[in-house]
């Protein structure tokens, strides 16, 4: 029996195979958006795990200097003379011609067991190793993206590396860093001698630090990758409509089988869960290719991904995207409770339903207007629980509950606004035809509700991240223009060089502008500190958002410090708080500058008052103000006359370009996300719209019997389509309006610690539109057709069937 | 000392490193661009006490039989090795050429404890200099307290510890430095690898051990071996057993046996209470293990019979702590042994190659 009832429910998809298809391909690409980025994620997760073992930072305890500045090895040497068991460690970026690598410089001497890599401990002679010109270890995608770059020692390829880095012996990173006898912390052994004299007496200096679980930039990049989950999961949600109405379908098409299976003796309970069964086995299916196309997306995003996490936070992922079983079984899952939430309701109506139901299918006439206020009400709730997040909560959670609830609550109260509008334009019609087509547009309102749900949903989403990355681009590039005003900066070699070149430039520029600084705690995280010369082209150019009149003439006196938004928003300062710096000086906040692209903090203070706090700062670095179209000229004569290497300076154009492609890189996943989230709604129109059309003969039948010719019906049928696409597009308009808005004024708050203008764009709207209406004209084409081709027996048949 | 087992034990401690092994593969057969040791060429001190970077390898090794209040017998031992990385000039700063390596060791009767240093040269983290004499990794150093114009050696202060142990203890020497085989031209196989090899052996010292327990005072003697060399053993010899005893009628007795090769090679030399060397060809001393004890998972010889005819000496040597295993990367086995028989005594007895 059981068998027969199987092989008789199953026998429903072979008969409709484009429901099967569209049943498995909204699972699938809803796992496959979902498990996408969930595999990215993993991917940097683990790539931030290994980062955090570098150099067994994690689970050994480190001495680092308080105020965040190398400091002479010498300390090293007498630590050592006194009986500490300690191993030097200098570490630091190392750029060159848009290339940039961290440097580890350590002593495999001294190095505690288990600190180093395998490939370091296991590769060619010592002596090649620590005399000049020194090996390097990285992993191999480094060291092909480093391939050709001079000044590097010879790079060797060491398999499990982390990438992004380079191992290289202290003598040798110390040259490459530029920092002779510097180092920048020390590891502690696990297992000191007794009778050691504290530090604070031989190394003041220095402070214990205790191993970090976690690496800086795991924090860093947390919100970024909350994002991506958060558009992962709006993927997903939308997906399950597609799921939601193909089940629902199969289901109400199933009505007369049910009720033949049950008059045959089959009882309920097996029959439900025979259907629970049949979900269940194609979500495992759809699961599985969710989740080789979640692979797919992930491998084809992961490349500017990764782009980005660079860009943005130095963070490096490795190339390679590996097939974790937590991943997949994870896919797998949230496959199989997708179709699980998506088939609930039809389950349940099925156990409920009296046994000899009219078998046929009503339409989905489920919206009552009972229903439509039922659903009206629960979206007042979310928005109220919208508003209550966004004036209440705080930080990236509230957001993107503020950003969920809103989304949701506008999708819920989508079908009663349409319905309100319909019925207006009911009324005023005039015709029959006219105030047949809105009332029977209302009575399809129901069945379509879900798929249009699902098209605000997308449509929304792309007004308001488009909106939000064209206000970040155009904020970003002004800005970019004010903050990078000089034509050219330079780096010298050495400080001996750096004295020498500023006196060469000083007769050939307009003015030649330090750009010192140091790095080092303030405030408990990771901050630099520049040093800012008194010189109008800051006053002129440098972007402000708060500051105290004078603010430049009180940095020159060595007065106050200005702090970039970031930090200004993290730590909530206000003008006149003291901003301490590394080393224990404060200073007053007299300004709050705007810093995009920046994870971290960053202080501002006069260039005399920074040298003063540090005077072993790195002094080579100089912008030049010139007329801009003698750039290249004084490039050439650099080159030529004072001898600097080509890749020692770089252009303001060049700077810009670097800027910008971060920027285009940062938000193309975003992009891409975005263009499936819309390929999703569209195929859920489409199958909403195939359900309708095989279930609506009986409505449609008499009005063909009236007159109507099956042409003129299927026009009118692509016309309703198109139609409610556009009343959904306007209705999305301040939908993602506000979803703008929340994300550039509260989640990149919280993700980023800026805050952008937002700038509308009508014109990206007009081409939404267009999208839209062509979505909606694409997915009503095919029934439309097949309504226009339907043999008029079939029509009859409507009327001739005992129903 | 054997620098056979001196490579294996640089070898082993080095693992970490990038690939030592490949810098040292050859060193039983070729001393390619490093300097030789002479036959004939005069030792001159306090010039020889330091370090001679022309040359592969060269130690300062320290061995002590102590003596606690209580009668309690204890031993101590401090080792500073340098490595030259490459032949020429070693260079300075990180770059230097020149690892350096410190073993530590001290034994009771109930315990060994063992600690091991690395360092290289050229930024002070550990090295060695004439003027005032003073030898040190990290904070174990051996320096000199003696008057001007005094060997720098005749006085010296001496400190070690690990992560549960340490010790401080002032050397005193009571008799001349000894030159072993030709002058200080000591040959190391029959094919005549040799090295430059000198001791101080008459060091009374006196000091302090540091033990869990808490700190012991401490009386006894002691023995400085400085050696160097480039290329000290032949090929096929693959391991070393080593002695050097104070007997109590004030005459010492150094003696190794190198294992492997065409034969045993076993040679030493004889000190007068006086300090009169008498160095012993080879075939003279007869060393022969009595007892195997299991050390560490191995059989290691822990009973030795010496004999030396001409001297009229027939002793057994018993290790003190059988245990007295050198636990680093690769382990050796070096402790503090009781002289019994036709004279009584103390000593150092390592052993090496033991696998």
């Amino acid at each position: 029996m059981r068998r027969t009832a199987l092989s008789a429910l199953l026998s429903h998809w072979r008969r409709h195979p484009l429901q099967l298809v569209s049943l498995l391909l909204g699972l699938a690409l809803a796992t496959a958006l979902w498990s996408g980025v969930q595999a990215i994620n993993a991917e940097a997760r683990a790539s931030y795990d290994r980062a955090a073992q570098v150099l067994g930072q994690d689970r050994l305890e480190q001495l680092v200097p308080s105020d965040g500045q190398r400091f002479s090895q010498d300390v090293y040497v007498t630590l050592r003379r006194a009986g500490w068991i300690v191993s030097p460690v200098v570490e630091g970026r190392w750029f060159r011609a848009g290339h940039s690598v961290q440097v580890y410089g350590i002593d495999p001497f001294t190095a505690p067991q288990g600190t180093l890599p395998g490939a370091v401990q296991a590769g060619g002679g010592i002596v090649d190793f620590i005399t000049p010109p020194g090996q390097a270890y990285a992993a191999p995608q480094t060291v092909a993206d480093l391939a050709g770059q001079e000044g590097l020692p010879p790079l060797i390829a060491a398999e499990g590396m982390v990438p992004g880095i380079l191992f290289t012996d202290i003598g040798i990173a110390q040259d490459l860093l530029r920092a002779p006898g510097r180092i920048s912390r020390l590891l502690l052994a696990q297992g000191q001698p007794a009778n050691r004299p504290p530090l604070a007496q031989i190394a003041p200096g220095l402070e214990p630090r205790a191993p970090q679980e976690q690496a800086d930039v795991a924090q860093l990049t947390g919100s970024f990758h909350l994002n991506l989950t958060a558009f992962g999961f709006l993927s997903f949600a939308v997906g399950l409509f597609i799921v939601h109405s193909a089940i629902g379908l199969a289901f109400e098409q199933r009505r007369p089988m049910f009720r033949t299976l049950r008059a045959l003796g089959l009882p309920l309970r097996t029959l439900v869960g025979l259907l629970a069964a049949e979900v269940m086995i194609l979500a495992l299916i759809a699961g599985l290719v969710g989740i080789a196309l979640g692979y797919v997306i992930a491998a084809a995003l992961l490349p500017d991904v990764a782009a980005t996490l660079r860009g943005l936070y130095g963070a490096t992922l490795s190339g390679g995207l590996s097939l974790r079983p937590s991943w997949w079984l994870g896919g797998l899952a949230i496959a199989l409770a997708g179709a699980g939430v998506a088939a609930a309701q039809s389950l349940w109506r099925l156990w409920r339903l009296p046994l000899l139901a009219p078998a046929q299918p009503r339409a989905w006439a489920r919206a009552s207007a009972r229903g439509l206020l039922r659903q009206g009400g629960l979206a007042a709730v979310l928005a109220g629980v919208a508003v209550l997040a966004g004036v209440f909560g705080q930080g990236i959670v509230a957001g993107f509950v503020l950003l969920g609830a809103m989304l949701i609550s506008a999708a819920l109260a989508l079908p009663g606004a349409l319905a309100v509008v319909l019925a207006g334009a009911e009324r005023i019609s005039r015709g029959v035809l006219a105030q047949w087509f809105w009332a029977d547009t209302r009575q399809q309102l129901p069945g379509l509700s879900l798929a249009l749900m699902a098209l605000l949903l997308a449509l929304s989403a792309n007004i308001g991240v488009g909106t939000m990355v064209s206000s970040f681009r155009m904020t970003f590039t002004e800005w970019l223009d004010q903050r990078l005003p000089s034509e050219l900066y330079v780096t010298a070699r050495t400080e001996e060089e750096a004295a020498r070149l500023r006196d060469w430039l000083t007769p050939r520029s307009d003015a030649i502008l330090p750009i010192w600084k140091v790095e080092g705690p303030v405030l408990g995280q990771p901050a630099e500190i520049y040093g800012v010369a008194d010189h109008r082209t800051y006053a002129d150019n440098w972007p402000m958002l708060r500051a105290e009149p004078d603010v430049w003439q009180t940095l020159a006196r060595g007065e106050g410090a200005i702090v970039n938004e970031q930090l200004w928003r993290r730590e909530r300062l206000s003008l006149g708080d003291p901003v301490p710096l590394p080393g224990g000086v404060e200073r007053p906040l007299v300004g709050v500058y705007s810093d995009y692209g920046n994870p971290r903090g960053q202080v501002i203070v006069g260039l005399a008052d920074l040298v003063a706090q540090f005077p072993d700062l790195d002094r080579r670095r100089f912008a030049i103000r010139t007329d801009p179209a003698k750039v290249p000229e004084l490039r050439a004569a650099l080159v030529a006359d004072f001898g600097l290497p080509q890749d020692s300076m770089i252009d303001q154009v060049t700077v810009k370009q670097i800027s910008l492609m971060v920027f285009e890189r940062t938000f193309a996943v975003t992009a891409a996300l975005n263009v499936l989230t819309m390929g999703v709604a569209g195929l859920a129109m489409f199958t909403s719209l195939l359900t309708l059309s095989t279930m609506r003969l009986p409505q449609l039948a008499p009005v063909w019997a009236l007159g109507l010719t099956r042409g003129r019906l299927a026009r009118l049928e692509l016309g309703r389509a198109m139609m409610l696409a556009a009343l959904t597009m306007v209705l999305a308009i301040p939908v993602g309006l506000l979803l703008a808005w929340v994300l550039l004024a509260v989640v990149n708050v919280a993700a980023f610690g800026w805050r952008l203008p937002m700038h509308v764009f009508p014109g990206d709207w007009l081409w939404l539109g267009a999208l839209a209406l062509a979505a909606a004209g694409l997915a009503a084409a095919w029934p439309a057709w097949r309504l226009a081709r339907i043999q008029p027996t079939e029509l009859l048949k409507v009327f001739a069937d005992e129903r | 000392m054997n620098a056979r087992a001196l490579c294996t034990l640089i070898l082993g401690l080095l693992l970490p490193l990038p690939a030592l092994a490949q810098g040292f593969a050859g060193l039983g057969q070729t001393a390619d661009g490093y300097a030789l040791p002479e036959r004939g060429q005069a030792l001159e001190f306090p010039r020889d006490h330091g370090a001679h970077p022309a040359f592969r390898i060269e130690w300062w090794y320290l061995t002590a039989n102590l003596t606690g209040p209580d009668g309690q017998d204890y031993g101590v031992q401090w080792t500073l090795f340098r490595n030259a990385l490459a032949p020429g000039d070693p260079g300075t700063g990180w770059a230097a050429a020149t690892a350096w390596m410190g073993n530590a060791g001290l034994t009771t009767p109930r315990a060994h404890y063992s600690a091991m240093r690395l360092g290289r040269g050229g930024i002070g983290q550990a090295g060695v200099t004439t003027t005032p004499f003073a030898a040190w990794i990290d904070d174990w150093q051996m320096h000199s307290r003696a008057a001007a114009g005094d060997d720098p050696l005749s006085v010296l202060d001496l400190t070690a510890s690990g992560t549960d142990f340490a010790y401080a203890l002032t050397l005193t020497a009571e008799g001349p430095l000894v030159l072993h085989g030709d002058a200080g031209f000591s040959v190391k196989s029959a094919s005549g690898q040799a090295s430059n090899y000198y001791s101080q052996p008459f060091y009374r010292v006196t000091g302090t051990l540091t033990l869990p327990d808490g700190p012991v005072q401490v009386t006894g003697q002691a023995w400085l071996d400085r050696e160097w060399s480039s290329q000290p053993l032949a090929s096929d010899q693959d391991g070393w057993d080593w002695v050097s005893l104070h007997l109590d009628s004030g005459a010492k007795l150094m003696g190794y046996r190198l294992r492997g090769g065409g034969g045993d090679y076993a040679v030493g030399t004889w000190i007068a209470p006086d300090g009169t060397a008498t160095p012993l060809a080879p075939g003279v001393l007869g060393m022969t293990p009595t007892r195997l004890s299991r050390v560490a998972g191995r059989e290691i010889p822990t009973v030795w019979r010496l004999t030396l005819p001409r001297q009229g000496l027939d002793i057994t040597v018993t290790a003190l702590q059988e245990a007295a295993w050198m636990d680093t990367l690769i382990p050796y086995w070096e402790g503090p042994v009781r002289v019994s028989g036709s004279h009584a005594g103390r000593g150092y007895l390592e052993m090496t190659g033991y696998e």
